[in-house]
Parts: C-alpha cells; structure tokens; sequence
C-alpha cells in the first residue's frame, strides 16, 4: 500500500489531491464521495456582494476553455450560515479562498474568517485586481505580492497559502517575495489570461472580452512555473493548471509540486479527483514507490544545463 | 433517490441520506459510457438516439437532462460535454432516449455514433417537473428542441391519471415532433406552424384561453419558446393557474460548480441568479424571465 499522505506545512493531508476555486461545490457530493479528497477548496468569496460578469461567461476552445465568471459572491455571512455547515461533517481540511480589492481588505478578511470555526487554510487568491495599483493584479509584481501577503500573515494564525497567477514574467521573484512574507505555501498558478472572438458576429466570445484559459491546453505551461517556483523557494508548492489525469499529477510532483488541485477536468468528467487519487497510488505501486511525497521534486535533472536549450533561446 | 416527486421552485433536490458521511455512499450521478442501441434521422434536422445505461441513469425524470461527452468530429474539438433532455427512459429496458438537432460541433459528433459505439452519458442532472396529484387535465406547449424536453411528460401524466394537450409548434408541419408518442399515450396534440400561420402568440392564445374554458388545463408545461412563455405567464397569472417552464443556457460543468449558466429570476418581485443546470432547468413559470 502506497502512503498518500503529504504534509503542507503543519498540515497533514491524507492525499494530495483537491479542487481548484471554483470548480467545487457541495453539488458534486452526488457523484464522488467527499471523504476521500485531500482538502476541500470553495469559490473565492469576498466581503462585498458581487453578480459576477455578463454573459457569456465561457467559451471553450481546443483542450480547455475560458472563462470569465467573475467572481459572484454572496458575502461573508452567507458563506458562514450557508456554505461552511455543509463540510462540517467531514474531517477533510477545508481551504477558503479569498479575494479583495486591497491588502487591507484581504487582512481583513482573513482576520474575520480565523474566528469561524472549522476553517483550515486561508487561501488567498492575490491574482485579482489591486485597485490601488490601477487594477493590476496583486501577483503580477514582487512589490504588491510582499505587501499583501504581510498584511494576511500578522492578519491570522491560521496557514496561509498564496495563489499565484501565471500572468507575470517575474514569477519566480512574485513567489520569493510571498515566501519572505510569511505564506506557508504557493498554489501556482490561476488561469492564463486569455480571449476568443466570434467568426459569425464578428464580437468577443465572452461578455467580459477577456477571460482565463484553464484545462489541459494550459499543463505545460504551469508545470514549467512550478519547477521555476520550486527552484527559487523552500515552501510546499500545490499545482494547479490542466491536471486530468494521475499522470498530470505525477508529473506535476516530479516537477516539485507537493500536491495539486484539479480544476476544469472535474466539467468534463465529475469524478475526476477520484481517478487522479486511484490512479497515484497506482503509479507509485507500479514504480515501486512508497510514499506519494518521494515524487516531489525528484524531476532527474543533473545532466541538462542550459547549452541543451540554445536551440530553443539562442544565447544573445 | 429523489425519482418520485422532484423538488420544484428553484431549489436543488435534497441530497439523498445515503452520500451522507457515515453511512455507504452511492451516486446519485454518475459518468457512463452508455452503448448505443440506435440512433436514427426522423426529419431532416433531428436525430433520435437510444442507449444502454445503468442506475442511475435510469433514475432520470421528465425535465431532467444529460451531459454527453460527444465524439469528436474531424477537425473539429469540442472539449465540454453537451446538454440533452431525457426524452425517454425505461428502467425495465434499461434504456435512455435523446432526441437532439444538429447544431454544431457536439451534435455533429454524436450523429457519427453508431450502434455498438459506445457514448460517455453524465446524469441524471438538474430538478425535472413535478405533477401535482391534484390536477386532471395539463398543458403542454413546446416548439423546436423543447418538444424533446417535454415528450417524457405525456408517460408520466398518464400514470398519475392525469390528461394532456400538447400544442406542438414549429416552422413546417413535417418538423413537428413527437406527435405519435404523445398520442400513443393518450395526449391530444394541436400542430401549429409557421408556414400554415397558426404559430402566433395570439392564435395560441385563443387555442389556450378554449382549453381553460373547458377546465381541460390545470397547470402548463412549456419548452422552447419565450414568447409562447409569456402567454402562458400571461394566463397563469389572469387565471391563478401554476406553470413549470424548462429554460436553456450555455452550460459547463451542469453540476452547479461553474455558474456560467445563471439566469435571472423574479421571486416575489427580487431580481436572483439562479443556476440553470442545478436549480433548474425546470422552473416555477411566474418566476422565470423571458
Ligand atoms: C438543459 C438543456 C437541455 C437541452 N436539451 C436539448 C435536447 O433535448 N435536444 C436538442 O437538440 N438540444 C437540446 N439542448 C441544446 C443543446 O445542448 C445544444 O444545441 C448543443 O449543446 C449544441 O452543441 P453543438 O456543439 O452541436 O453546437 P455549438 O457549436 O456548441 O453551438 C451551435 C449553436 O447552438 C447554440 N447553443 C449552444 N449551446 C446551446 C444551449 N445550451 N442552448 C441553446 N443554444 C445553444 C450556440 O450558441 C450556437 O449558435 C439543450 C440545452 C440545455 C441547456
Ligand atoms: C469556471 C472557473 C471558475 C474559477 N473560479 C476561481 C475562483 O473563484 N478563484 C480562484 O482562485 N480560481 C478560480 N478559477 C481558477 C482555477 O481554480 C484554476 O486555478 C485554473 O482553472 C487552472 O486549473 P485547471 O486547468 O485545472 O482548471 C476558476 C476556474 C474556472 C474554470
């Protein structure tokens, strides 16, 4: 029997698999059991009460799709009276995602949620728009990342993991910065920021015009940031982009994920999660592997160096 | 499971004991991959398609729906599943029915299936109609594609003893769907259509307005059209009658997670989002919004 188990700063999860923000609700209890994930993950919720954007708010397109759902939320006291009871049940760690439009807001947040029983983890989503920066997202500089995180650590005790958006070209630094703040873990990363036009009327596919590709078309490209990330810093780093199948997650943990989130695969097949679970123990029997977390960073990297790579980036 | 008397109004269906902790955990949904048993041209723009499935699949109700996993055409992807009304089940045959249009990418792929392929079916989703054991006589009233949504209603009206007028719509007499299998179960059938001008909201109107009447309509079921809708609105509302409308939008996920199919509702005068896949489709006819 292969150990799953994996351990995220003080936490310790039975496995290391769990939803991404917003691909998860208490609906999918009809089609996998809910005791055997790793950790729960809600919807990002937020103080203010928000609709969310125009429709439509998805489009696929080869191997994912985009959105721009937005970020509806029903506020705090209906999370905490309506959403919260509903995990209570389980001995599954519960992560709450949270988002606002500034540090403060975000402290806050953290602060008023630590006081609520039968919370676990403070994810904080920092790739949303930062009004005091002209909108630019939290996570796209080291700066306004360092910030806002300081501002969650003194704001609870309760673990804090930072969620990162693939957006930036300094994303190693956005994630040293995070680590030298106090976050206890990274989840990198959130969707690419991307858009689609109708070829009949000529108009943006989505209401919002602009919205993030999730799914499979994505994996490279954030396995690539999180083998950057887990380069750069010593916390747990959860992958999250495009994992459908074990396979994705393994490779995901071989490139130093210590466990994943899985998102979009769950729109296509619901119990997806479970796959993932079964299908870890199975690689890590078939490769003789005892524990899940032996995967973890143990990419076989020695040989290449950066000569192996000119043809892809010439030296200047 | 919640196979008797779904949840009507907006409210996703109690979750069944058994996926509560402690005690065995079952599906109540589930992915399949289904086999087909036909799946045949009936007119020139519909396809009607049976496969084999198991539970609980088989528990699926009338206003219910399925997402499929479609076969991929060539050069074309379509990465999300597609939602299709049950248009028919039997438990007995182990069968589930759809009957779908060719609109796209999706249904093109699922016109490639045939039998013996084997199709990946995800349900049964959403809240389907309720039948108030109370009512005699009820209304059907669907055009295009809805007519597939509502075609299971006139099986289930006939076992609660319940009689039923379908007012079939659609653009040319041979496009009108259905109407052998609501007759075979004992339903009245009035085509309208738009070549022979009898499709109109007024028309249809007059033809409603003579069927409360003759108290041969105690509660309306639509599909497919929100100006034949807001007609029934209309009369719900003038007569005191109920109604149950099953509503459409682009949907992902169709278990509730993505909230890319909201729609907006008027619950005693408050403007909500609801989620058409978990809340609905099937919805209170004053409250939807055209
Ligand atoms: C709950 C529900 C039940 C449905 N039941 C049936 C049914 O029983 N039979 C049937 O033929 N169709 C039904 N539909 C509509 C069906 O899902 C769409 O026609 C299908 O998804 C189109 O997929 P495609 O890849 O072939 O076309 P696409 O390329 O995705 O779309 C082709 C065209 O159809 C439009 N379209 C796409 N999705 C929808 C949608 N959900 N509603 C309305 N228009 C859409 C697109 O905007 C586009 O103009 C139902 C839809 C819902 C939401
Ligand atoms: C419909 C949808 C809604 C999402 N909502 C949120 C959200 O509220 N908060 C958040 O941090 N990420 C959100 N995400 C991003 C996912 O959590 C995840 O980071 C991203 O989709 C990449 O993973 P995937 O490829 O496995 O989906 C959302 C993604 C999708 C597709």
């Amino acid at each position: 029997m292969t150990d799953l188990s994996v351990r995220i700063g003080s936490l310790t999860l039975a496995n290391p698999v769990m939803p991404a923000s917003g691909t998860f609700a208490e609906g999918l209890e009809r089609v996998m059991d809910f005791s055997r994930l790793g950790a729960f993950v809600t919807k990002t919720i937020t103080r203010e009460l928000r609709t969310g954007n125009p429709l439509p708010r998805v489009v696929e397109r080869p191997g994912g799709l985009i959105n721009a759902i937005g970020i509806p939320s029903k506020g705090v006291p209906y999370f905490v009276e309506h959403t919260l009871p509903h995990y209570a049940p389980y001995s599954v760690p519960l992560v709450v995602s949270i988002s606002a439009p500034t540090a403060e807001g975000f402290a806050s947040l953290a602060a008023e949620l630590s006081a609520v029983p039968g919370i676990a983890v403070i994810e904080a989503n920092i790739s949303c728009p930062n009004i005091e920066e002209d909108g630019k997202a939290f996570a796209m500089r080291a700066g306004s990342t360092e910030a806002v995180v300081r501002a969650l650590r003194a704001a609870t005790k309760l673990p804090l993991w930072v969620k990162l958006t693939p957006n930036t070209g300094d994303l190693p630094e956005v994630a040293a910065a995070a680590e030298l703040a106090g976050a206890d873990a990274l989840v990198v990363a959130n969707t690419i920021l991307a858009m689609a036009i109708d070829l009949n009327t000529f108009q943006p596919s989505l209401g919002n015009v602009m919205g993030g590709l999730s799914g499979p078309a994505i994996k490279p490209i954030v396995l690539r940031q999180v083998y950057q990330c887990a380069r750069v810093v010593k916390l747990p780093i959860i992958g999250c982009g495009g994992i459908a199948t074990a396979d994705d997650a393994a490779e995901y943990m071989l490139a130093g994920a210590t466990a994943v989130q899985v998102g979009t695969a769950t729109f296509v097949q619901p119990a997806a999660m479970i796959s993932v679970i079964d299908g870890l123990a199975k690689f890590c029997e078939r490769r003789d592997i005892a524990r899940v977390s032996d995967l973890v960073g143990a990419v076989r990297n020695e040989e290449t160096d950066e000569a192996d790579l000119e043809w892809v980036a010439p030296p200047q | 499971m919640h196979a008797e008397e779904p949840a009507m109004g907006g409210h996703a269906p109690p979750i069944p004991d058994s996926t509560l902790p402690g005690g065995e955990w079952s599906a109540a949904i589930a992915a399949e991959l289904a086999e087909v048993l036909a799946n045949t041209a009936i007119n020139t723009e519909y396809r009607h398609l049976v496969v084999k499935c198991g539970r609980p699949a088989l528990d699926a109700v009338p206003g219910q729906f399925f997402q499929l996993l479609c076969p991929q055409p060539a050069g074309e992807q379509p990465y999300l599943r597609r939602p299709m009304s049950l248009y028919g089940v039997d438990p007995d045959a182990g069968t589930v029915e759809f009957l779908y249009k060719i609109a796209g990418a999706g249904t093109r792929g699922l016109a490639m299936l045939h039998p013996g392929d084997r199709l990946d079916i995800m349900g049964p989703l959403g809240v389907g109609f309720s039948l108030d054991p109370a009512w005699k006589h009820i209304v059907a009233v669907g055009r295009g594609a809805g007519l597939a949504t509502l075609a299971p209603l006139a099986k289930a009206a006939r076992a609660k003893g319940m009689h039923v007028t379908a007012i079939f719509s659609a653009r040319r007499p041979d496009l009108v769907l259905s109407v052998e299998l609501f007759q075979s179960q004992g339903a009245t059938v009035i085509p309208v259509t738009d070549t022979e001008r009898t499709s109109g909201p007024a028309h249809v109107e007059r033809l409603l307005r003579g069927l409360i009447a003759e108290q041969r309509c105690d509660a309306f079921f639509t599909c497919g059209s929100s100006r034949l809708m807001r007609v029934q609105q209309r009369l719900a509302t003038e007569f005191g009658l109920r109604g149950q409308v099953a509503m459409e939008q682009q949907m992902a996920c169709g278990i509730g997670l993505c909230f890319c199919c909201v729609r907006d509702f008027n619950v005693k005068g408050e403007i909500v989002h609801r989620r058409v896949c978990w809340d609905g489709p099937v919805f209170d006819i004053l409250e939807a919004i055209p």
